[in-house]
Formats: structure tokens, sequence, C-alpha cells
């Protein structure tokens, strides 16, 4: 099996690469939650720096709190989350995409704005970006396929081009780590493979990333590492020792069917049996 | 016509009205632009008639007129930025309560408490320019410069919390600290503001050249600046307005201020935007719950 997924892959599922120190990201019996309702609980975690994770669990399963509890969005109740060895909020260090932007549509910036935005925390007060911050905003358009829209007011933008200038930011932005919540949803089929090859792009240059997705398969088949959560984690390691019908059963709740078809693995919904989501 | 208009110049008190109506038009556009585009114009709105009662307190007591408008300004964006922070929920209503309940405090204080003086606090509520004294004009160019330095300092800062607080946050910025500034930095404007333009006229002299600026530009800097343009030319030709047709100062820079949007409105390339600031329009993405 492990050899599948190199074989999808190219990356070394067990992370050979791994470079010696802290983990990038170190959950420590992390518990919290939303108005005395706890969303995550006891959770423990370690990813290597230069890891590509998928991070797969049910709806309300608490990936987006986990995301934002990593990025110093939201405050631990109990546990701790140390980013490269360091407690405390990371800062410009950790990139984090929302899966829903907030933002006012209307707001006038440009998408080259908005990347340029990226760069605000790394530039520190009243210096105004250089020649360098330019060009790293022009490259990170380059990367995620936007260059020709970077004067383009973003309301005058497709939802998944407004997708790829947030990701664009969020690489202007240099982080150590890169956290995506459903990135290559509502966008199409080449904008997504676009995607996945800048992931690993960036995974070979060393920045730690996890990527929220429903995708089962798409997971199984992209991911070096697949981390599986629901209110904590119920598996963490390669897809081949994680994928497990057993496992699935237990984060999901719900019956999902394994199918290993050759070199690849497809994760289907059973349909013999309801499924609530 | 250089003679109409030099005329007025010539008198000192006209002349520090002047100097004042121009810098009150800049830095109303100036924070106004953040204020058109977060939606703030009620709390702005209330901290006029919030300042009100600290003026009318400041009177009783014998203070500065700053003083007593500052004090009651700020404390009461405090007290809304963190209600608003805390809950997360609309806060009109409260607000509402809240700032009629404190400015009918002040119009109640100020009919028991000072009968010589209330002349002069009509002129609060409508703006008179030529109530401008020299003490007045150097606090006007005093807090108008401090706010214009803190929004030139802090400017990256907060274009990114007013476009996208959540990401601009994780990114390491104190986006809630920030989004307070904001309001302090309205209540000053607000205070500095009140005696050209009065606690009634006050919100649009904050809201309107934005508003102008951004039926032109989609540039938010480009939006700034031609804010600022507008603002000083509502306040120049208000200004020439009041003193030839004799009619109060805040009422003439805000008629000027609301006849150029009119025309910038029809002739104007930004539809979409005029749209959006007439409420029927603008698309916001909420995160679901």
């Amino acid at each position: 099996m492990t050899a599948q997924v190199e074989a999808v892959n190219g990356v070394s599922p067990n992370g050979s690469n791994a470079p010696s120190g802290p983990p990038a990201i170190r959950v420590e019996d992390l518990s919290t939650g939303y108005h005395e309702e706890p969303v995550l609980q006891h959770v423990d975690l370690s990813v290597a720096a230069g890891s590509l994770v998928g991070l797969i669990g049910p709806n309300g399963s608490g990936k987006s709190t986990l995301f934002k509890t990593m990025t110093g969005l939201h405050e631990p109740w109990t546990g701790r989350v140390l980013i490269n060895g360091k407690p405390g909020k990371p800062g410009a260090d950790v990139a984090y995409v929302p899966q829903t932007e907030t933002v006012d549509w209307s707001f006038p910036v440009t998408a080259g704005q908005v990347v340029m935005m990226g760069r605000y925390p790394r530039l520190g007060l009243i210096r105004w970006p250089r020649k360098r911050d330019h060009e790293i905003v022009d490259r990170s358009l380059e990367k995620v396929g936007m260059s020709g829209f970077k004067d383009r007011q973003i309301g005058q933008l497709s939802g998944g081009q407004r997708q790829r200038v947030f990701l664009a930011r969020a690489l202007a932005q240099e982080p150590s780590i890169l956290l995506l919540d459903e990135p290559v949803s509502g966008v199409d089929a080449t904008t997504q493979h676009q995607i996945f090859e800048l992931l690993d792009q960036l995974c070979e240059e060393g920045v730690t990333t996890i990527v929220a997705s429903h995708d089962l398969s798409c997971v199984a088949q992209r991911f070096d590492q697949v981390l599986l959560l629901n209110r904590t984690v119920h598996g963490y390691g390669p897809p081949d020792e994680v994928l497990t019908q057993d496992l699935l059963n237990k984060t999901f709740q719900s019956h999902l069917l394994l199918l290993r078809l050759g070199t690849r693995t497809f994760v289907v919904e059973d349909p013999d049996h309801f499924q609530h989501d | 016509m250089i003679e109409w208009i030099m005329e007025p110049l010539g008198y000192s008190f006209l002349l520090r009205g002047f100097v004042a109506a121009i810098m009150i038009g800049i830095i109303c556009a100036v924070v106004g632009t953040f204020v058109v585009l977060k939606g703030l114009a009620f709390i702005g709105d209330a901290l006029a008639h919030i300042a009100f009662t600290g003026i009318v307190v400041a009177f009783l007591v014998g203070f500065s007129f700053y003083i007593g408008a500052l004090a009651a300004a700020i404390i009461a964006a405090l007290g809304i930025g963190t209600v608003s922070q805390r809950t997360g929920v609309s806060t009109d209503t409260s607000i509402g309560i809240f700032f009629s309940g404190i400015f009918a405090l002040g119009i109640v204080l100020m009919s028991i408490g000072i009968h010589t003086y209330t002349i002069d606090l009509f002129s609060y509520l409508f703006g008179d320019i030529l109530s401008v004294r020299r003490d007045d004009l150097i606090s006007i160019l005093i807090l108008g410069g401090i706010v214009l330095a803190v929004i030139a300092v802090l400017y990256k800062e907060l274009l990114f919390v007013s476009f996208d607080p959540v990401v601009a946050e994780s990114a390491g910025l104190p986006a809630r600290w920030l989004q307070m500034l904001l309001l302090i930095l309205l209540s000053v404007t607000v205070v500095v503001s009140v005696q050209a333009v009065g606690i009634v006229l006050v919100v649009a002299m904050i809201v309107t050249p934005s508003a102008t600026a951004y039926l032109i530009t989609d540039r938010f800097g480009v939006m700034m600046a031609l804010g600022a343009v507008f603002g000083a030319i509502s306040a120049i030709g208000g200004f020439y307005l009041s003193y030839y047709a004799d009619v109060p100062s805040g009422g003439s820079i805000v008629l000027v201020a609301t006849s150029l949007f009119a025309i910038v409105a029809i002739i104007g390339p930004k539809r979409r935007n005029l749209r959006k600031i007439l409420g029927s329009g603008g698309e916001v993405t909420q995160r679901p719950a």
C-alpha cells in the first residue's frame, strides 16, 4: 500500500526528508470550544516540518476550530499549541486561508493589493512595500495562475479566482506553516489540479501544509499524511495506515466504503446506509 | 472675483473659521473612508450626540469644551467597541438606547443648569464657524494633526484589518486593538468637527465626501485622497455660502458636500458602489456560525 501512495505522490509517506529539531506543529492535550460548548477534546498531535497533511472529518468535527487555535485566533481552554517549538501567537509564521472569507466584496482593493496585505505583518510599522515585496506579490499571483488579474477589483473576480487570490496572499506572507480550509471547494477541476501541484511544490520547499478537505479520495491520493479529526484525533499517519475501515467509521460515525483500485484508494459513501451530514 | 474671495479672509475671525473648516473637511473624509466601508455612520452619529452631553457637563463644571466632549465620546467609543467585540452581534439597538438617553440627559442638564450659555450651546447643535476662537483653532489643528498622523503611521494595518479582520489577526496584527483605535479616531474627529458643522450634521461631513469618492474609484488610497479633496471643497464652498448668504456654516458646508455627491452619483462611473451606498447591493459573505 505504501508503494501505491508513493507512486501517486512521489513523496515519502514517512517524511524521510524530515529535518531534525522541533516539530512544526505540536498540539498538547488541547481542549477548547465556544460558549461552554466543547468542540475539541484532548487533541494531541505532532506534525513534522515539511509535511503535507490532509485533514478530514465530518461537519462540526472541529477542523476550523483546530486551525483557529493553531493561528492564535482562538484560545485553548486547556493544553497548548507549540508552533516551531514556541508557544503563544505565531504571527506571520502561520498563514491561514479560511473556508469562507467574511469580507465585503465591494471593498475598494485590487487583487494585487489583497496579496500585498500578506506582506504587511512582515513589513512592520510605517515601512512601505519595497521592490522585493512587489516581486513576492507578483510571484505569488503567478503561482496561483492569477497574474493577469492583478489590477482587478476583488468583487469582479469569480469565486474560484477570489479563493486563489487569498491563497496567493497566504503565500506572500512567506509562512513556514500554511493552513487551508477547504481550498478546492467550489473551484473547477483545472484550478484544483493547479492548487495541488502548488501544494506539492510548497512541500518540497519545506513548508508544512495542512489542508482540510471533504474529498476523502483526493486526500487518500494527494497527501503524505492524513489526520482524522472528530472532536479528537482518531488517526494520524500515512494514508495507507490511517484510512482503514475501522478508523473511518470511528471518525465519521457513519458508513464509508474504502475501495482500493490498483494503485489508488477511493472512499465512497456506502449506498446501503443513510448518511447524515 | 479675487476681491470676492479675499474679502471675508481679511477678518481674522473669518480666516480662523476658514482654516478650521478646511482641516475639518480633510480629517472627516480621511476617517470617513473607514466609516463608509465599515458601516460605522450610526456609531459616529451616536458619538456626536454623546459628545454634546460631555460639552454641557464641561460648561457646568467649568472645563474646556474639548475635554468634556473628548472624554464623553472616547468613553462611549470604548464601550461600544467592547460590547460589539464581546457579543459579535449587531449593537444598533443598544447603541440607540444608550446614545439617545445620554443626549436627552444633556438637553435636560442644559435647560436646567445653564441659562446664559444656551445660545452658545445651540451653536454646537447646528455648527457656527464664527464661534471658532484662537484656542479652538489651535485645538482643531493639533487634534486633527494627531488623527492624520496616526492614520499615516498605521495605514497598512488599518487597511488590512478593515478589509479582513480575521486573516489580519491570524497573520499577527492586533486586530481588536486596531478596530478600537479606529473608533477612538472617529471620536476625536467628531469632537473636532462639532464646532463648525454641529452635532446634528457631523455624520454627513464624515460620510458624504468619502461616499462621493467611492463613486469614482475602486482603490482605497485614491478614495481617501479624493474624499479629502471633496471634504476641503465642501468646507471652502460652504464657508463662502455661509458668509454671503448669511446662513449657518454647518448647513451650508453639508449642503455643498451633498450637492457634490448628487452630481457625482449622476455622472460617476461606479454604479455598483452607488447601489451599495443606497443599500440595495453590496455582496457580503457571512461565515456560517
